[in-house]
């Protein structure tokens, strides 16, 4: 007997298979469009622009639109000896019209990025132009080379050349202290501009050694809330949630009044004789406030998948551990350890995505010692307006965020997150 | 902890230092709220605690610094407050109706590609807030909502709704999908039966969700930041400005309030999870 002729048909005479899977297509629609408004929303106000910053990051084509016949034209040129009677010619024809729109002052600002001195040579020739000194029925070449000696120097043609791809990656080699040089090469920045490395060196270290601190504190704890009775454990648990329903610039400022130099840490180790009353230490403004806040401000994040997954483990499995000839710390380390992975897993990575984001906390109390790249982030955002700049530099930050989180969801996944 | 009799001296001392290190925590996790309290109340312009103030003498205590920030002629909270307080409400509103809807078809068994978008609805947790204001600043500034409460209520909307969508999935999880069908057998159509059955018994936990976005948004500093004009200053704003510019004890007076309604937050948080655990556990 074949399966088809032994077809099974609902009521209304079509196969059960097809009915079946009509069901199940209206039912993924329906699924699916309770969860589209949201979604939509998402990708409208918070995906889209996310992209949008990649394009800002790599985006070069301002200097594209104001200089497209001298691309055009340089496009035969090998770069080697000064370019043709031509390429000047077009280039001249180009910030003619940027002259026009005065927007000669941008170009230069622009190519002066690419090679210092071009602020200079380009306002000699705006002078030029403007006092229409250039003659067109001679050559254009010879007239600019005139202008200033630099003209005359290949280098600088080789820089515009450089300038023509609508996209560059220079912001993201800024990020990481370098540029391109003459011969398109990745070179370093000279060593004492090197600010950017050691900024996001600093910032993996701080998150690194809060995620560290927040272990080393939150897992006695988590233990001793999992371990204890209810109505104990139950007031303890008090002192994790009320901070961690706290404003973040609460808990700053209080760490501001208990770590300044007159402040109750001082006090109390002036009276206990560790530290002389005229020799207080300076624990602000540099990374020791930026440690310990970050740590009290975190270790939430960190006891809480801790001790919902203690809880899950029955103490009878210790107590088999020792009665089977293990000494406490050997069923601890080989039989209640282990089970506690998941959450370790959890938290960590949890306090160390938290924690490598920060900005208000360092920003507070960290000092010039303190900052991180959040702070740097905020700082191109908001003081200099170098907008790509800021989105390059997020969007390295992200991308190692994305490793991270996909390790976690790999380990923990993400619909395991348990809040409070 | 009662340790038994027969217990070793070294393990003795171990437990010992083992609670010593577990006290130690405890205090420093809560100990940093409890020094703005008696500060706030400083007669002092001075953040430490002064002479009388260790000799709990009366007149070392004030309510000047309460009195300042209620009617300080150039104090801006009572304006930080109100936009304050205005923002969260509409955001958690928002966030708790996309959010549940949204948890409502995550949780069917019939939903494609859960994977992918349970990833991208969450993603505004897990992105660094740096990030994700740089990216919000940038989509309200070409819609023209920078510097608007919209456009600020709309920011927190998008920070809020993945807390409402973790805990109402959790909720979900253990729900018993047999009465919404009992309900359909009844004769209820869906939105009827959302309104007296499904909502009724996830409710716990779409409040706490939305007590979880109205503490993301009322607490909310960084993208607000980018976001704020004058006009729509918030109290992390002021705060912010205040720890920056110079620590004044007003800012103590407006911490302390903040800490009281925090606590209110905690408690009814832990309630709400207490009640739905009790209606999970009635379900199983």
């Amino acid at each position: 007997m074949s399966s088809e002729t032994k077809q099974i048909l609902t009521t209304d005479g079509i196969p059960l298979e097809i009915s079946l899977k009509k069901a199940e297509r209206k039912n993924k629609i329906k699924a699916f469009l309770l969860v589209a408004p949201l979604l939509l929303f998402l990708i409208i106000t918070y995906i889209f622009p996310i992209g949008e910053m990649f394009t800002r990051s790599i985006d070069d084509k301002m200097i594209t639109k104001m200089l497209p016949k001298t691309f055009k034209s340089m496009e035969t040129w090998d770069g080697k000896e000064l370019p043709s009677e031509d390429v000047f010619a077009s280039f001249l024809s180009d910030f003619k019209i940027l002259v026009e729109k005065k927007e000669h002052g941008k170009l230069a600002q622009r190519l002066n990025k690419e090679k210092n001195g071009f602020n200079t040579i380009t306002k000699k020739l705006f002078r030029q132009v403007k006092r229409n000194k250039i003659d067109e029925t001679q050559s254009i070449k010879e007239q600019i080379m005139k202008v200033h000696k630099r003209w005359r120097n290949v280098e600088y043609w080789q820089a515009i050349k450089r300038t023509a791809p609508p996209y560059t990656s220079a912001k993201y080699l800024k990020a990481m202290d370098m540029y391109l040089n003459e011969d398109n090469k990745i070179t370093q920045v000279s060593e004492d501009r090197r600010i950017h490395r050691i900024l996001w060196l600093r910032t993996v270290e701080v998150a690194f050694f809060v995620t560290v601190f927040c272990f080393l504190m939150g897992y006695p704890i988590a233990h001793l809330l999992a371990t204890l009775p209810m109505k104990y454990s139950n007031l303890l648990m008090i002192c994790v949630l009320l901070p961690f329903w706290t404003s973040l610039l609460v808990r700053t400022a209080s760490w501001m009044i208990l770590l300044q130099q007159q402040g109750v840490v001082n006090d109390f180790f002036v009276m206990i004789g560790l530290v002389a009353d005229d020799n207080r230490p300076e624990m602000m403004y540099n990374k020791v406030g930026t440690y310990v806040a970050m740590t009290q401000i975190l270790l939430p994040f960190m006891v809480l998948p801790l001790y919902s997954v203690m809880k899950t483990i029955s103490p009878s499995l210790m107590r088999a551990g020792k009665s089977l000839g293990g000494t406490p710390f050997v069923a601890f380390w080989k039989v209640y350890f282990p089970l506690t992975i998941p959450g370790i897993g959890a938290g960590c990575l949890l306090v160390f995505i938290l924690a490598i984001g920060y900005y208000i906390t360092p920003a507070l109390v960290g000092g010039a010692s303190g900052t991180l790249i959040s702070n740097q982030i905020a700082y191109h955002m908001k003081t200099t307006l170098d907008w790509s700049f800021a989105s390059a530099m997020g969007l390295m930050l992200l991308g190692g965020v994305l490793v991270i989180y996909w390790l976690y969801n790999k380990l923990v996944g993400v619909d395991n997150i348990k809040l409070g | 902890m009662a340790l038994p009799k027969y217990t070793e001296t070294r393990y003795r001392i171990w437990h010992y230092f083992y609670i010593a290190i577990c006290t130690f925590v405890f205090i420093f996790l809560i100990a940093p709220l409890f020094v703005i309290f008696p500060l706030s109340f400083n007669a002092e312009e001075f953040l430490v605690f002064s002479e009388g103030m260790k000799n709990l003498d009366p007149d070392a205590f004030s309510l000047r610094w309460y009195k300042d920030m209620v009617y300080g002629t150039k104090n801006p909270w009572g304006l930080a407050a109100k936009n304050s307080f205005i923002i969260a409400i509409f955001a958690t509103l928002g966030s708790v109706i996309l959010g549940t809807v949204a948890a409502l078809g995550l949780s069917s068994r019939h939903m494609p590609f859960k994977g992918i978008i349970m990833a991208t609805l969450i993603s505004p947790m897990i992105v660094p807030l740096i990030i994700s204001g740089v990216a919000i600043f940038f989509f309200m500034a070409k819609a023209g909502l920078a510097a608007t409460h919209t456009g600020i209520v709309l920011a927190h909307i998008i920070l809020g709704t993945p807390f409402v969508v973790i805990t109402v999935t959790a909720t979900l999880s253990g729900f018993d999908h047999s009465v919404t069908r009992a309900a359909a057998s009844l004769g209820s159509n869906p939105v009827n039966t959302f309104m007296k059955v499904t909502l009724p018994l996830i409710l716990p936990g779409v409040i706490s969700g939305g007590l979880f976005a109205f503490v993301t948004s009322f607490d909310e500093v960084v993208v607000v930041l980018f976001l704020a004009g004058l006009e729509n200053t918030t109290i992390p704003i002021q705060m912010w400005t205040g720890l920056r510019e110079q620590l004044s004890p007003t800012i103590l007076a407006v911490a302390t309030c903040l800490i009281v309604l925090s606590t209110l937050i905690l408690i009814s948080a832990e309630l709400l999870r207490r009640r739905s655990e009790r209606l999970r556990g009635i379900n199983r």
